[in-house]
Order: C-alpha cells, then structure tokens, then sequence
C-alpha cells in the first residue's frame, strides 16, 4: 500500500471540475484508492464522494493506493494535484 | 409614495430587474414520500433502480442541452456533474448491494445511500457546499420520482403567471423558462443563487428571499413584482395597480422610444456614418446588443470567461466560447481582446504586488505566461474561420510587446496548419491604446496592426496618475482634463495619418457629455455596454459633424477641466435648449 499526503495548491480548491478529473485518471486503474480528509475516508473513484470533500487552497489530504498497479496509480494521481490541477 | 405603505407590500432582494402584473402559481416542490419497506424479490427492485438511472439520465441530458443553449457552457456544466453521478460506479454498486443485502425497497434504499453525502456536504462551512447539497437533493428526487415511474406534471396553463416558490433549484429554472413564467418569487436564496443568475440570464424579473413568500402568496392571487426594487405586492389595490402601470407604461414609453432607433444608422445631419460597436461581459448580453441594433463588438473582455471558470479555461472551452459568440454575431464584428489579469482584476496566482495597477497584467502577464497565452491566440484563431474575428492586445506599453505578440501569432498560425486546421489567415491584429507611453507611439505600431482602441478608463487613470478606486483622491480622476482630451486628439490624427483604423471602448463613450467631442475629434467608431446603443444613437443623429469637429477642436485651447465643462453645458444648451438636461438624462 501508498501512503501520501497531497497539499491542495491552485486558488479555486477542490472544487467540480479536478473532482470528476480525479475521478477519471482513477479509473483507468485497478487499484483501490481512498482520499482521507478530518476523518472521513472517500473512494477516489467516486464522483459523489470526491464532490463531499471541501478542500480549499492550502489543505492538506492524504492519499491510499493499494493494489496490483499501486504505483503507476499513485504516480498519475499525485501528478496531477502537484500540477495544481493544471489550474497555475 | 403610499402605495408601497401598505400591509400587502413585502420586501426581498431585487435578483433580477423588471416589473410584471399577473396571477401567482404556487410551485411546491413535491418531495417523494420515501416508506421503508421489506421486500422479498430484490431482482425485480434493482431492475426497477437500474431503469430509473436510464430514465433520470435521458431527462437531464434533455436539461442539460436546453441549458447549454440557454445559459452558456460554463452554467450548464452543473448539470453535466449531475449526469456523472448517474454513472458513478462506486454509487450505484453500493445502491444495488445493499437493496440485495438489506432486502428493502429501492427508493428507501436510494434515499439513504444519497441522504449520507448530503449531510456531509452540509457539516462543510463553505458556503457552496451548501448549494451541492441542493444539487444533490435534485437529483435524488429525480430518481426516486423515476422509481414509482411518477411523471412531472405542470399545473401550469397557458397563462402568464409568476411563479412561487421555497427556492429554486437550476433545472426548475430552465426548465420553465420554456413555459410562460413572467417573474420568479422565492422564499430563499440570494443575488448569486442560481435561480437569480438564471432568472437574470433569461431576462425575467424576480424577488428572491423573501422568506415567507409561499405563505403569504396562494395560487391565483394577483401579484405585482417590481425586480428594480425588490417589492412583491399581493392582491394590490387600484392605487397600487394603477401606480405600477403608469410605470409599465413609462418604462415601454422609453423602450418604445429607443427602439425606433434600432434599425436607423448612427448618421449624423450632415451624413458622417458612425458605426456603433457593444462591449460584451455575459453571454446573456449578446441578444440585447443585437435587439439595441449594435453593429457587432468592439471589445469583449475574456478575463469574465476565465472568473467564470474559477480557472484558465482549456483551448477547447476557449474555442467553444468564442465560435459561439462569433456565429451569433456575425456577419458583424467581434473583437475579442487577451486576458487582461491583473491590476484592479484578480490574478489566478498568489502574487502579492505593492502597486498592481503598475504591476503584472495585461500583455505583460499574457507574455510571462506563453503556454496560457498561445492557448487564447489558438482558440482565437480557431474561431476566426467566419471572417469576423478581430483580435485585440490590452495594456502594450512597448513595441517589444508588440513584436513579441507577433512572433507568437505567427507561431501558432504555423502550428494550427501543421495540424491542417483552418481558420482566418488576416484575422485583423488590434492593440488597446491605455497606457501613455503607447499613445505617443502611433506612428510606430501603425505599421504593425489593423486597429487601435483607446481604453480610457486605463488612459486617463495613468495620464493623471490618479487612482480612481482611491476616493482620497477619486475627484481628481477627469474624464474632460484637458491633456486628455488633446491626447486623444493626438491619437485619433496620428492613426488617420497613418491609415489606421481607430476606435474607443472606454466608459467615455457612454457618456452623453463626451460624445460629440468623440465624434468631433474624428472617431468613425465608438463601442459602449449594450444598454446604452440606442442613447448613442439618439444623441448622434442630432448632431452635424462640421459643427461639433469646430467644437472639439476649440476645446483643445482650453486650459481646465472646469472650462471644458462649461463650453459643453454651453453648446447642449444652445442645441437642445431647457429640454437638453431631459433629453440626455436617461
């Protein structure tokens, strides 16, 4: 399993638009993945889930990837809340 | 003013303008009654589940391209999240496990299952997770609605009604934008709920938050709302009635008045043709320059785009904005100008500048940020294959600007062909004349672009070095200072001179006191906010160009703002004589 903790860093936060994006790049594995954030554990392949999470600028979540393709997920996932998602 | 003293007058915020006189129609939201009960065939719940998904999918897909038309791309994305809902994997496995498991109705089961993000979403303290939660409600209801195969139905006859509500959710107000709703009354919700941008977007009047408007209002009362003032009055009295039509009256008086001038030219007596472009900010303005009679757009500000997106827009979103404006439109022009970030507007990073109207923005940004920047020149371009495209660069303060501008154009009109992807090969190049180093180099950037136009907001702001935000010294912002209006003198002739085309999109321009100084100093165009078209056009069908060129040219002997003020209360004067004040006071 992977462990990581991801700062949120673009200025709009987690909001609809990297929610469904997160979602996506997810599903192209088969690995499970859960955001964890104040407690709560949300499957990251989940629309509806990921939309519950309020995380604004400066946030910090932390990120689980278990599975046969553990890494290349983690690695597409944490990718792409470094770049801000695309939103610098 | 006693017709607004009495006890049927309730007061909200005003959500969108306008006054309308018709019967109110209670919407009550019916909330599905969700019964838990046992079941023993769960086969037969997940089919009934699984046929309410494809059916809730197929309604709003039906809202989502009716929004799309309607409101724009960027509003009816909303409804795209909710369709993605529909879809979502983990959400619908969880449904049908545990209808299987629990050996429960599905509808209870759905509630369930959707009730627990709700109240997640409403422990959040951030206001629109509030408004998520909404959404959410919407689309639950929407398919438990599907599973006891129940059908929408609309009381709502054929009648003008203004409609009554507890709120409203955004697929409500789309949906009855179709039917014929003349005014929108809610208990909740506030200027930037969805209901009011809808109901703005639409052009239809509303009240929101009026809180106890579902009990104070029945079905079929008279109703008059006035979305200028916020005021509802139920069941008025003859006074009441008759106050608020005279005002109907007044107000199609004015438009009636204004709309003859739709089809006529801005010609003045003596035949000068002024062609007279719009500003655009919202997708919803577009039909109302058209109705007004503009003559295409001389400047429409994409930086509103990117707020609305609360992020840089992709090239695709990008090209999807701009064709559509373009094709509504045409044939007429559409000067699209770059980003302008910075400055009094946000910048998307968190950048701390001790003087940002002196800082990074405009092309400056746009340079610094080339990825960003190559995106809109591409979109643009893509944009550009109807021949009615323009572009335009805010803030250039230097030729390298220009220059630089330039080889990036021309770098991406390389990349678009590689790719074979058509668009205007002279889609003409325009710079905004705002900063003053700028309006000394006409000459120069003469050689190099199609168009200029002068932003006077910017222009006068750093001629007179006078902040116009800071009301400290705000009074010394002066629009009729005379350095600026020989400058503008100095610009205007520089670009005749130079064989190139000049117009001006500033507040100026929709100011009556300033128009024929603007059109006397020799502008063949102006661009002004759409509302203001037919008051332009008004103004400058009453004028003689030979005239007001001599006026405007006497002007730039004068030595204070104050003298310019009175040489022109002097000239409407002698024009118009009393009813000069009335006449242009709209």
């Amino acid at each position: 399993m992977i462990e990581k903790n991801v700062e949120i860093i673009n200025k709009a936060g987690l909001h609809t638009r990297p929610a469904a994006t997160i979602v996506k790049i997810a599903s192209q594995f088969e690995s499970d993945f859960y955001i964890m954030k104040d407690g709560f554990s949300i499957n990251g392949k989940s629309i509806i889930g990921v939309m519950t999470l309020a995380a604004a600028k400066g946030s910090v979540i932390k990120l689980t990837f278990e599975g046969e393709d553990e890494v290349k997920m983690s690695d597409a996932i944490i990718d792409y809340f470094n770049r801000g998602f695309d939103e610098l | 003013m006693t017709e607004l003293k009495k006890d049927n007058v309730h007061r909200g915020i005003p959500a969108a303008p306008g006054i309308r006189i018709a019967k109110a129609f209670l919407f009550r939201k019916e909330v599905e009654k969700v019964i838990e009960e046992n079941i023993t065939n769960t086969d037969k719940a997940i089919d009934n589940f699984e046929e309410a998904i494809v059916k809730s999918k197929a309604e709003l897909a039906k809202v989502f391209s009716l929004a799309v038309d309607k409101l724009g791309v960027k509003r009816a994305a909303l409804f795209e999240a909710q369709i993605m809902i529909l879809d979502d994997p983990i959400l619908i496995q969880t449904i049908k496990s545990r209808i299987e498991k629990e050996k429960k109705n599905s509808e209870f089961i759905v509630n369930s299952e959707f009730s627990k993000y709700q109240d997640l979403m409403s422990m959040s303290k951030e206001p629109y997770m509030k408004e998520r939660s909404h959404d959410i409600e919407d689309i639950k209801n929407r398919i438990i609605r599907n599973i006891k195969k129940k059908k929408w139905k609309s009381r709502i006859t054929e009648n003008e009604i203004i409609l009554v509500s507890n709120s409203l959710t955004p697929a409500d107000t789309v949906l009855f934008s179709r039917l014929k709703v003349t005014g929108y009354v809610t208990n909740f919700g506030g200027l930037t709920s969805h209901a009011a941008i809808v109901a703005r977007s639409l052009n239809v009047p509303a009240v929101v938050g009026l809180h106890e408007a579902t009990e104070n209002i029945s079905d079929d009362d008279l109703v008059i709302i006035d979305g200028f003032n916020g005021i509802v009055i139920v069941n008025p009295d003859n006074e009441q009635i008759d106050f608020y039509k005279r005002k109907l009256e007044k107000l199609s008086q004015v438009d009636i008045e204004l709309a003859k001038l739709k089809d006529l030219p801005a010609t003045t007596l003596d035949g000068k043709k002024i062609d007279i472009f719009a500003n655009l900010d919202m997708t919803e303005e577009l039909e109302l320059i058209i109705q007004n009679g503009g003559e295409g757009i001389g400047l429409m500000r994409t930086e509103q785009i990117f707020q609305e997106y609360d992020s840089f827009p992709s090239e695709e979103e990008q090209t999807t904005v701009y064709s559509n404006y373009a094709q509504k439109i045409y044939p007429f022009p559409l000067t699209i100008r770059a980003f302008d970030i910075g400055g009094d507007k946000v910048l998307p990073v968190d950048v701390r500048e001790p003087n940002p109207m002196l800082g990074w923005r405009g092309i400056r940004f746009l340079i610094d940020n080339k990825n960003l920047f190559k995106s809109q020149i591409k979109a643009v371009l893509k944009a550009s294959i109807h021949k009615n495209v323009k572009f335009m660069i805010p803030m250039v303060a230097s030729y390298r600007e220009l220059k630089v501008t330039i080889d990036l154009i021309t770098e991406c009109k390389n990349e678009l062909n590689k790719d074979g992807i058509n668009f205007d090969n002279h889609m003409e190049l325009g710079i905004m004349i705002e900063v003053p180093s700028a309006a000394l180099m006409i000459k120069d950037f003469a050689d190099e672009v199609d168009f200029f136009s002068i932003g006077t907001n910017d222009l006068i702001q750093y001629m007179l070095a006078v902040d116009r935000g800071n009301d400290i010294v705000a009074n010394q912002y002066q629009e009729f200072h005379p350095a600026i209006i020989r400058t503008l003198s100095y610009i205007i002739n520089e670009a005749k001179k130079y064989k190139t085309k000049v117009t001006l999109c500033g507040e100026m321009a929709a100011n009556y006191m300033a128009i024929p100084i603007l059109i006397g100093l020799g502008l063949d165009s102006i661009s002004v906010s759409g509302s203001v078209i037919p008051h332009a056009k008004q103004i400058i069908r009453a004028l003689n160009y030979s005239e007001i060129s001599k006026f405007a040219l006497s002007l730039l002997e004068l030595r204070t703002e104050k003298e310019i003020h009175e040489k022109i209360d002097i000239f409407y004067f002698e024009k118009f004589g009393e009813s000069s004040k009335e006449f242009y006071s709209n």
